[in-house]
């Protein structure tokens, strides 16, 4: 064996040992699922795969959550956040990349400013506004922080300037105006970043967790993150149901990811990478 | 004329064009102000006032709370806390992850399968991931301290023993984020051009001085956005301490964060004015870093 291929194999085995250290926990989510409570909990002899796999554990998480509800909401929630964000950002950051305007510097340093702050700073008003609104308990209240994008106008800022001038100016002297330029040539063109920054939003937006905890608190509004930590809270001893419960939460990003696996590691590359 | 003509035409254009950028930029803009500038003031408003329950009766009580804040003990624990948190997390994180991706970084079959285990804990619900390391933890019937007891060790108290359990917590925010800070890692390795690495092996260095000669370098600048941005996300840990330690726990006090301290006055305890002022405290810290950064990013970044 080459000395090359010596190290490729212990390069793989090494990547191997650390990809099942970092499966185990999910691994562990899938037997325990499946288990009877008993059987979770026993310690001698110790059980690693389930004697029979039950379903009971789901069961019992189905009638505690409403699943399908939550779903709908997490959806509604992520389709919300992701059409705003790319909607706004992309036009604030064509605006801002290619087009010159009176006080486009100070404009831009309040996005900039945006960024450096912690969220945390904002929630207080923010929950606020939502009560004077009324809309506690609605979808609208789930979207309500992320109607715009400071982040994702800098990122599309980015790559509006990334892209060539050339086609810009030629479809300006063909005779469009500024808004057909960037609806019909441009647009097209930033179709990657778009992308990005819709995967950026949507699994952020699945991710979060504070801001659902304070303003949905009526379990028929909740997406999963917030009504899954609601339920620890109320039944934690049972564990077959605890993972089952987290299992159906996790399991339809997970498979939206396994198929767009791709643009996910590259759009939270590019996004992740430009800030 | 002629010229006189063309100036008009000129800012016709220019105006044009103006007008089309603030079209562009207002709903962004609006946004911004509303949802977080107008925020960042009222927030610090609110540091000076003491709110009754549910937001009735807002007292202005000026500097008490930050002098309450500066007396408080509790407040300078879960500074500490967050800061043992963050020492923990973001170093043992980004050294993990740029080993994995230096190893990626190469033909291999299983490539993409490994990049896509190791990123998935970055999709998994950060509920679902405490939940599931809770259960790992559990000291009677946890698969760790089953694991040790094979080898008689333990029971390990994890998350409930006050010496240990930020350390369990950190591990938990090592491995959600290890596949994050890899796969930027992995993308900045691959704008090192070969020849780099070509012309370090003519001058005779081995694959470990090659990557503290050439890797480390070229990529610092991509090494210092992650750690940058990793050191401010970890300041704000939330997520898995909310989810892991009950209020029952004995180990609460030596595990709760800042932003865990801002969310229990503001939203449990119903005392925005304490919690705005904890946040203001959190702002500044992360202000000092970020200014400390930008003295380090001239010194230590190599841009080319």
């Amino acid at each position: 064996m080459s000395k090359r291929k010596a190290t490729n194999v212990l390069v793989i085995v090494v990547l191997s040992i650390g990809a099942i250290v970092m499966l185990v926990p999910f691994i562990w989510m899938v037997l325990t699922a499946f288990k009877s409570v008993t059987e979770a909990t026993q310690v001698n002899p110790f059980v690693i795969f389930p004697s029979k796999w039950l379903l009971d554990g789901f069961k019992s998480a189905i009638t505690k959550m409403d699943i399908p509800q939550l779903y709908w909401n997490t959806v509604w929630m992520i389709v919300g956040r992701v059409v705003f964000a790319v909607l706004t950002a992309t036009m604030a950051g064509y605006a801002f990349a290619r087009l010159e305007f009176k006080g486009k510097k100070f404009l831009f340093s309040l996005v900039i400013f945006q960024m450096m702050i912690p969220t945390q700073i904002f929630i207080i008003p923010q929950y606020l506004m939502i009560n004077a609104l009324g809309a506690q308990n609605t979808i609208f209240a789930l979207i309500f922080p992320g109607l715009v994008t400071a982040f994702g106008t800098f990122l599309m800022r980015q790559n509006f300037i990334n892209l060539p001038k050339e086609l810009e100016e030629s479809a300006r002297l063909d005779g469009c105006n500024i808004g057909q330029t960037f609806l019909f040539i441009m647009l097209p063109l930033a179709k990657s970043g778009m992308v990005a920054l819709g995967i950026f939003t949507a699994l952020f937006a699945f991710k979060d967790l504070m801001w659902p905890l304070v303003v949905n608190t009526n379990q028929a509004t909740m997406p999963l993150a917030s009504a899954l930590a609601k339920l620890q809270g109320t039944f934690s001893s049972d564990y077959p149901e605890l993972m089952a419960a987290s299992l159906l939460a996790c399991i339809p990003m997970i498979v939206i990811y396994l198929i767009f696996q791709k643009q996910f590691v590259e759009g939270i590359a590019t996004s992740g990478g430009k800030l | 004329m002629g010229g006189k003509n063309k100036t008009v035409r000129y800012s016709a254009k220019k105006r044009n064009e103006a007008w089309w950028g603030y079209l562009m930029v207002f709903p962004t803009i609006l946004g911004l102000i509303v949802l977080n500038i107008i925020p960042i003031f009222q927030t610090i408003y609110q540091s000076f006032f003491k709110t009754g329950d549910f937001g009735k009766g807002n007292i202005f009580i000026g500097l008490e709370n930050y002098i309450d804040l500066i007396h408080d003990s509790s407040v300078w624990q879960a500074v500490w806390n967050t800061i043992r948190y963050t020492l923990v997390e973001v170093p043992i994180s980004i050294v993990i992850a740029l080993l994995l991706a230096v190893l990626l970084n190469r033909k291999m079959k299983c490539r993409v399968a490994f990049r896509t285990i190791y990123f998935l804990p970055m999709i998994a619900a950060p509920a679902a991931v405490a939940m599931v390391w809770r259960w790992l933890y559990n000291s009677q019937f946890g698969l760790l301290n089953h694991i040790l007891g094979i080898f008689g060790l333990g029971p390990v108290n994890w998350i409930s023993d006050p010496k240990i359990a930020i350390y369990s917590v950190a591990v938990v925010g090592i491995w959600s984020v290890i596949g994050y800070n890899m796969v930027l890692f992995l993308a900045g390795l691959q704008e090192i051009p070969k020849d780099y690495y070509e012309a370090a092996r003519i001058d005779g260095a081995n694959a470990v001085q090659q990557f503290f000669s050439v890797t480390i370098p070229l990529l610092s600048p991509t090494l210092f956005f992650v750690l940058v941005t990793r050191l401010i996300a970890a300041l704000q840990v939330f997520d898995v301490i909310y989810m892991m330690m009950d209020l029952s726990n004995p180990a609460l006090e030596e595990t709760q964060s800042l932003v865990y301290l801002f969310y229990n006055y503001s939203f449990i305890e119903g005392n925005k004015g304490y919690g705005s002022t904890i946040v203001i405290l959190l702002l500044m810290i992360i202000m000092v870093i970020t200014l400390f950064q930008n003295y380090l990013e001239k010194k230590w970044v190599h841009y080319n």
